[in-house]
């Protein structure tokens, strides 16, 4: 077992493009078994964009009685929370909040054990695996939904230049971020055997603490530096979500960048830990 | 009297395939492409063919769980999909690679709720169960929840849970599938038994031909949806000229070899001749020829394998285009 | 027809008996529906952080149609939310193993997998509406208990008509996803607030053609003693039981046509 984790831990110039292009196999293997769940795909997004549409309305409501009482809804305006709910929702996709059972199954299953038989980190090969996902993910689940919402609402569109880039970044982040609260979300299979509970609770706290339910702002501001800096939530969707609709100006945008990164860095060695034990555990107790 | 008659049945799916990057095309392609099957009361039947010929599709219209696309069926004297419920309780399926007892729930009560299900008068179900009790070894698992059985276990109670209604057919469509060696035994016995007694009408789709081989006499093999053979297995041996073989051993190389039609010598290392014999070919010859030559130490009759003969006409059979 | 009941009775309590043998994952699930249910309840108090009334309704008052909304959809998800598995069972097979039986498909594959862990989420919202109508001060004269008695269980035909309904797009899709989800919670967050919160098009779409507007909506207004904004008569708050009843008959033409397919189509 020390031998397999030691090839993936060494890094040399070899070493790093052999990681290279097994980052790019993996990489378009998670694009390419993506793209072959076509049906599935338009089916998610015609049910993101119902949800879209039904939140719009609400998000719509709360900023016209905010404005007549001459508020504003914690800082958006009104085409800037259309855009936060429609790119929200198209984020779903990409981030991948709910569905993956992936690592679960495998555990459940036993077929865990040929993983370890690889000589490839399966954090890493699940990882590479996942960013092909997300860009297939980009392209449909991302563009569909935000193309309908421009198109029956009043969206606001980014003014600076610089935001698109930091919007691209921010999403790369929450793919890592989102991708390694699921990985240990779903290792708690190595110990607990049934999932349906710790699902549950992921489900619950993506939705409610990733901003995809209502903007973390909405919240009292001892509650939403709370999720900021205590959970990783506000890095799944909240922090590319104000990005995008630049409610604030740059620092404030590279200071959730930076947010973002330190969960991602964290996380992933929390997965690289926890997979270890569990790699020790399997070799020990023999599954 | 005719329990099953189906005839020219058809049943055609349409499937979308993928034609160039984003064009896909419907295509029909026929699963069952025109059966007769005429089975009488008390046959047991085995239904033949290679993985896709159309064997489960077959079952599920005789079974009022798919309309057919054609052709003419009654089972029972009824009409498989109108008449569902009334056919359900005078049949008993068995899908080998799918559950009808409650995962969670010990066998016995599963039992208990098919009783219920079918309406069952329990002094007519305690007799069936007592019988299948005895036959299939149930007693020492019936208080276990179904999930924790072994797949050998689960398919004794999955035969029970078929047969406790009385049914007139009993549909088993791959019973033995992954069984072990033993439970396999079990099963084929106690299907043998079943049907000796004759008032069970029984249709089996299996891919392993032993089970064939100790249950039916007469077996019909599908391919790409079409009957090509219907009859005895003797008959299937005949039709495709299979040969038994003979092993013989002698004292030493004789001098002469016997030459007789339909005899074909395959192998000789020293003592030891091996013979390709037609079914026609006079054997009863063959081995007097043989002691005349010098001293028989040894002979030996081998029955041709039922599986080379099947290959044979799964390759015989064209696929339609 | 006795003898009938008796037999989806047995069915029943052979379920309920089979999910009560996992008994950690049954407090899992009660815990889980709470969860969800504070979850939605938490997004509108949040939403209320901002302003003092939505569409012309005060928490208060939104809460109370909320409630009754909750309160519908959880008794259906009760009763008939596992058809939403339909996928599951074409897949596997279960569909089959009931077609075998003589008894009716539905019936079978609702008291096969009949949602007791779901059970949670009933309470809640009971307790949820108790609290509203308390908060809301409203007064209780017969009519309005007779109104919190009525909207509840026709709430609860109207989305059970729409989980059997969608349902059946496996039949044709198997793939279809979450697709079917769309309609029946995405119906359920549309009654979750006051109609006038939406847009005129989504009002017409989803509360009149789609018929949720009368789950909870208009219902409410009765209970709290309001004129609608949207300057709808009054009898339209009386409309739900007929409502509900149109949705079951044209959810069943919709099932048989379904299971008509599936036998001409198989799996």
């Amino acid at each position: 077992m020390g031998f397999i984790t030691a090839t993936a831990d060494r890094l040399t110039i070899r070493n790093f493009t052999e990681m290279a292009s097994l980052i790019r196999t993996l990489g378009a293997s998670g694009f390419r078994r993506f793209a072959t769940y076509r049906q599935a795909t338009v089916a998610a997004t015609v049910t993101n964009s119902v949800f879209g549409l039904l939140r719009t309305y609400v998000m719509l409501a709360v900023s016209a009685a905010a404005t007549a009482v001459g508020a504003t809804a914690a800082g958006y305006t009104g085409p800037q929370l259309v855009l936060y709910v429609w790119a929200g929702q198209g984020l779903i996709g990409v981030v991948m909040l709910w569905g993956w059972t992936d690592l679960a199954d495998r555990v459940r299953s036993g077929d865990v054990v040929i993983d370890l038989l690889r000589p490839v980190d399966p954090v890493f090969a699940f990882l590479a695996a996942d960013f092909g996902r997300a860009a297939y993910a980009m392209l449909t689940r991302f563009a569909v939904p935000m193309v309908t919402g421009a198109l029956i609402f009043d969206m606001y569109l980014p003014h600076r230049p610089a935001t698109y880039p930091l919007f691209l970044v921010s999403v790369v982040l929450a793919t890592v971020v989102c991708f390694a609260c699921r990985f240990l979300a779903n290792a708690t299979c190595y110990w607990l055997l049934d999932y349906r509970g710790v699902g549950m609770a992921w489900a619950v706290f993506s939705g409610l603490c990733g901003g995809l339910f209502f903007p973390i702002r909405f919240l009292p501001d001892w509650a939403a530096a709370l999720l900021w800096f205590g959970t990783p939530g506000p890095s799944l969707l909240q922090a590319p979500l104000d990005v995008l609709t630049e409610r604030d100006g740059w620092p404030v945008q590279l200071g959730m960048l930076g947010v973002q990164a330190a969960w991602a860095v964290l996380l992933l060695w929390l997965c690289r830990v926890v997979q270890r034990r569990a790699e020790r555990k399997l070799v020990v107790q023999g599954g | 009297m005719n329990i099953i008659e189906a005839y020219d049945l058809r049943k055609e799916f349409d499937i979308r395939v993928r034609a160039g990057r984003f064009k896909r095309e419907r295509r029909t392609v026929a699963a069952v492409a025109g059966v007769d099957l005429v089975v009488q009361r008390g046959e047991m039947l085995g239904y033949l063919g290679p993985n896709g010929a159309g064997k489960s599709t077959t079952l599920k219209m005789l079974t009022g769980v798919l309309h057919p696309s054609g052709g003419r069926v009654s089972v029972c004297g009824l009409a498989p999909v109108p008449q569902r419920t009334t056919l359900a309780r005078r049949i008993g399926v068995v899908f080998g690679q799918r559950s009808q007892l409650w995962w969670d729930l010990p066998l016995r009560d599963s039992f208990e709720l098919l009783r219920h299900i079918y309406r069952v008068p329990a002094a007519e179900h305690a007799a069936r169960l007592r019988r299948c009790r005895d036959l299939l070894d149930l007693d020492a698992f019936l208080d276990i929840p179904v999930r924790q059985l072994s797949l050998g276990q689960r398919m004794r109670g999955e035969l029970t849970a078929a047969l406790l209604h009385g049914p007139q057919i009993l549909f088993l469509d791959e019973p033995t599938i992954g069984l072990d060696v033993v439970s396999k035994q079990a099963v084929r016995g106690f299907l043998a038994e079943l049907g000796a007694k004759g008032d069970t009408t029984i249709v089996l789709t299996t891919h392993d031909l032993a089970d064939i081989e100790r249950l039916c006499r007469r077996i019909v093999v599908i391919d790409h949806g079409r009957v090509v053979h219907d009859g005895t297995i003797e008959a299937l041996h005949a039709r495709y000229g299979s040969q038994r073989r003979l092993v013989a051993e002698l004292d030493e190389v004789p001098a002469t070899l016997p030459d007789l039609p339909g005899v074909r010598l395959e192998s000789a290392e020293g003592g030891r001749l091996t013979f390709a014999v037609d079914r026609t070919a006079p054997i009863g010859t063959l081995v007097s020829q043989l002691t005349a030559t010098g001293v028989l130490r040894d002979l030996s009759v081998t029955e041709p394998e039922i599986e080379t003969v099947i290959a044979r006409l799964y390759r015989h059979t064209p696929a339609p285009r | 027809m006795a003898e009938r009941l008796r037999i989806y009775r047995e069915l029943v309590r052979a379920q309920v008996r089979g999910q009560a043998s996992y008994r950690l994952s049954f407090t899992l699930d009660l815990l889980g529906n709470l969860l969800f249910f504070g979850s939605d309840l938490l997004a509108v108090l949040v939403v209320f952080r901002q302003v003092p009334a939505l569409g012309g309704f005060t928490l208060r008052e939104t809460l109370v149609v909320f409630g009754l909304a909750a309160t519908g959809f959880a008794l259906s998800d009760l009763f008939v939310g596992n058809i939403e598995r339909m996928k599951t069972y074409v897949r596997t097979g279960l569909l089959d193993a009931v077609l075998i039986r003589p008894l009716g498909v539905l019936g079978q594959l609702l008291a096969l997998d009949v949602g007791v862990r779901r059970i949670g989420r009933v309470v809640y919202s009971v307790l949820l509406l108790v609290v509203a109508l308390r908060a809301a001060d409203v007064p209780l004269t017969p009519v309005r208990v007779l109104m919190l008695v009525l909207t509840p269980l026709c709430g609860a035909v109207f989305f059970g008509a729409f989980f059997i309904a969608t349902s059946t797009v496996a039949f044709w899709w198997v793939e279809s996803g979450e697709l079917s989800s769309s309609l029946t919670y995405g119906g359920r967050d549309f009654t979750a607030y006051p109609m006038p919160v939406y847009g005129t098009w989504l009002r017409r779409l989803f509360g009149f053609t789609l018929g949720f507007g009368f789950v909870a909506y208009y219902p409410s207004l009765v209970v709290l003693g309001r004129a609608d904004p949207l300057g709808g008569p009054a009898w339209l708050s009386w409309t739900g039981p007929a409502v509900a009843a149109l949705a079951a008959a044209a959810a069943w033409l919709i099932w048989r046509t379904g299971v008509r397919h599936y036998r001409s189509t198989g799996s």
